[in-house]
């Protein structure tokens, strides 16, 4: 025993040094995989990421160097009228918006989930719009809703209504976005889709058996077997509304019209840093934001526990 | 009532709602190709004209004749292809890597990776364009490709869930028989990856197909515009010529759904992948 142990001694310490050398190696090469994201997540998010920190404190422009002034950026924010029409703006918007399109979604979702003839061609017809560019969507909408000449107020005017101005009217201005925004709910119909075939047939049997009509199977056990799911596009939802740019930006021209009834968050803080080229006031604007959304994500991931429901759990 | 009565009653009545759902969704499509097709006459009658007579394929013409469409189109697609190119390069790489390498650092690198996905794109668009202007790219279209060659996190992370779902074995037979760590990459574990690489490379060309805020701020010269940057001025200076801005519209999303045709699969599983994974 002695004998082997001896003459094993030396191999086992050659197999350890190269092992550690093949681990250093397989170290490096690991490295060298993720190289390029290692320098991308420095370049393009984390050395921005803290440059936009700082430009929140000081007056900096393009057009001059600016200066440090502490968080009289974000004191000026809460009196600038605008920062706040554009806040109550994307609220409504957000508020509208990311329940219906779930409410929509998931009743589309149940509609085209129906096992009847002819389904893949309801369910492309449903997806086409959301293959339609943002800036295409907004030129065809406005067509659309055009007063005088649009589709919609000429229907409108043939069952006797007279159709508001739509996106001339400041007070439809946002129901005609959140209209046409959900025109385009599409891919989180295809989410729910998804969803609704990974629930177990079983639980559809037993509840057969039990003699549960389709209102109980509905709000029993399809909803809330599909809350993973609507958990997924509420966050999603929250995040995208608040981000709301292209729709409203191609439908005003950039300018929020009608009184600054479409001016939403991203925009004002768009202008700020490229029109008006008040670059420090406008990362002030980007971390409230950021922060308001991370806020909103924790709140959601928060209260998922009491009201998402997994499988089998 | 029998049972086969109650299903056919069933069944009639899901169609009828569903297409009256369906309606919403295809008719502004339609409404889009059709006054497309139009002759001016014939765009503000209504009751409309659901079928244009004669069709108008002049306005095609006229349409590309009004912008410089062609110079855009090639511009839209360098744009397209490039960022696409640097996507499905970079992004299952560094997947790979996070997947089935070891190495230091690698799961905090990982979690960087998912925290920076939750940035609004906001907050990094000010340094990000003083970088590029410092570097002189502003006003080409290097910014809106360059940065897809380092790799975009949401697609790292949805490429590791796919790379982690594929067994091991391959890797280590393919190491026995003295394959280099590369090789294995790019010859055995990235062809398995094909359906996933597929779906992110889809998801990049619609985005920068589609995109509108990245051309906003870095084409700031005409010649560089995009479809949708020129659609917008277009829309902007001649907003009443409806007939030209639906042709221009169309064309835009025309090779989109050619390409949906082919890939309806691919677009069907990446967003489902991307929705139940994510």
């Amino acid at each position: 025993m002695k004998i082997i142990e001896r003459m094993n001694a030396n191999p086992t310490q050659e197999i350890k040094t190269s092992k550690k050398k093949a681990h250093l190696s397989k170290g490096i090469t690991g490295v060298l995989f993720a190289s390029p994201w290692l320098i991308g997540l420095f370049l393009f998010y984390l050395i921005p990421l803290i440059v936009s920190i700082y430009f929140s404190f000081t007056s900096y422009s393009i057009l001059q160097p600016g200066e440090f002034i502490g968080l009289q950026n974000y004191q000026e924010l809460l009196s600038d009228n605008l920062f706040l029409k554009s806040i109550s703006n994307t609220i409504y918007f957000a508020v509208f918006y990311v329940p219906l399109s779930i409410i929509f979604g998931v009743g589309l979702a149940m509609l085209l989930n129906m096992k009847i003839k002819g389904m893949t061609i309801y369910r492309t017809l449903f997806f086409l719009p959301t293959l339609v560019p943002h800036v295409a969507i907004a030129v065809l909408w406005m067509w659309l809703l055009n007063p005088g000449f649009g589709l919609i107020n000429g229907f409108l005017d043939m069952i006797g209504i007279s159709g508001p101005s739509w996106l001339g009217s400041e007070k439809w201005s946002k129901p005609s976005l959140i209209f046409m925004s959900l025109w385009g709910i599409g891919q989180s119909v295809v989410i729910y889709l998804a969803g609704l075939g990974d629930i177990s047939n079983d639980y559809y049997e037993a509840a057969e058996i039990d003699g549960a009509n389709w209102f109980q199977r509905t709000f029993h056990i399809t909803i809330p077997l599909l809350t993973p799911v609507i958990f997924y596009n509420l966050v999603m939802g929250v995040i995208g509304a608040f981000q709301q740019f292209t729709l409203p930006y191609t439908l005003t021209q950039g300018q929020g019209k009608p009184a600054n009834s479409l001016t939403f968050y991203v925009m004002y803080l768009y202008d700020n840093g490229f029109k008006y080229f008040r670059m420090g006031y406008a990362s002030a604007m980007a971390w409230i934001l950021f922060v308001v959304i991370m806020i909103l994500t924790v709140l959601i991931f928060w209260s998922s526990k009491r009201w998402v429901h997994y499988q089998g759990k | 009532m029998n049972p086969t009565m109650l299903k056919r009653w069933k069944h009639s009545l899901g169609h009828l709602v569903l297409i009256a759902a369906s309606a919403f969704f295809i008719i502004p499509f339609i409404w889009m190709v059709s006054t497309s097709l139009k002759p001016i006459e014939q765009v503000f009658t209504f009751p409309p004209e659901w079928i244009p007579k004669p069709f108008a394929w002049e306005n095609y013409l006229k349409a590309v004749d009004y912008i410089p469409f062609w110079k855009y189109l090639i511009n839209t697609t360098v744009i397209t292809i490039l960022s696409t190119l640097g996507v499905v390069l970079s992004c299952p790489l560094v997947a790979y890597s996070f997947a089935k390498l070891k190495w230091r650092g690698r799961n905090l690198l990982f979690a960087a990776t998912l925290a920076v996905m939750m940035i609004p794109g906001q907050v990094t668009m000010i340094p990000l364009f003083l970088i590029f202007n410092q570097l002189g790219m502003v006003g080409t279209s290097l910014p809106l490709i360059i940065p897809q060659f380092f790799g975009v996190p949401f697609y790292i992370f949805l490429l590791r869930q796919f790379f982690l779902g594929l067994p091991d074995s391959l890797r280590e037979a393919a190491k026995m028989d003295g394959a280099s760590e590369w090789r294995i990459y790019w010859q055995i574990m990235l062809p398995l990856a094909k359906p996933a690489v597929l779906a992110v490379g889809l998801f990049q060309l619609m985005a920068s197909w589609t995109d509108f805020l990245g051309p906003l701020l870095y084409l700031t010269n005409e010649d560089s515009y995009t479809l949708s940057l020129a659609l917008q001025q277009f829309q902007s200076k001649q907003g009443s010529e409806w007939s030209l801005m639906m042709a221009v519209s169309t064309i835009m999303t025309v090779p989109i759904i050619i390409l949906f045709f082919f890939l309806q699969k691919t677009f069907i599983k990446g967003i489902t992948f991307s929705g139940i994974k994510g």
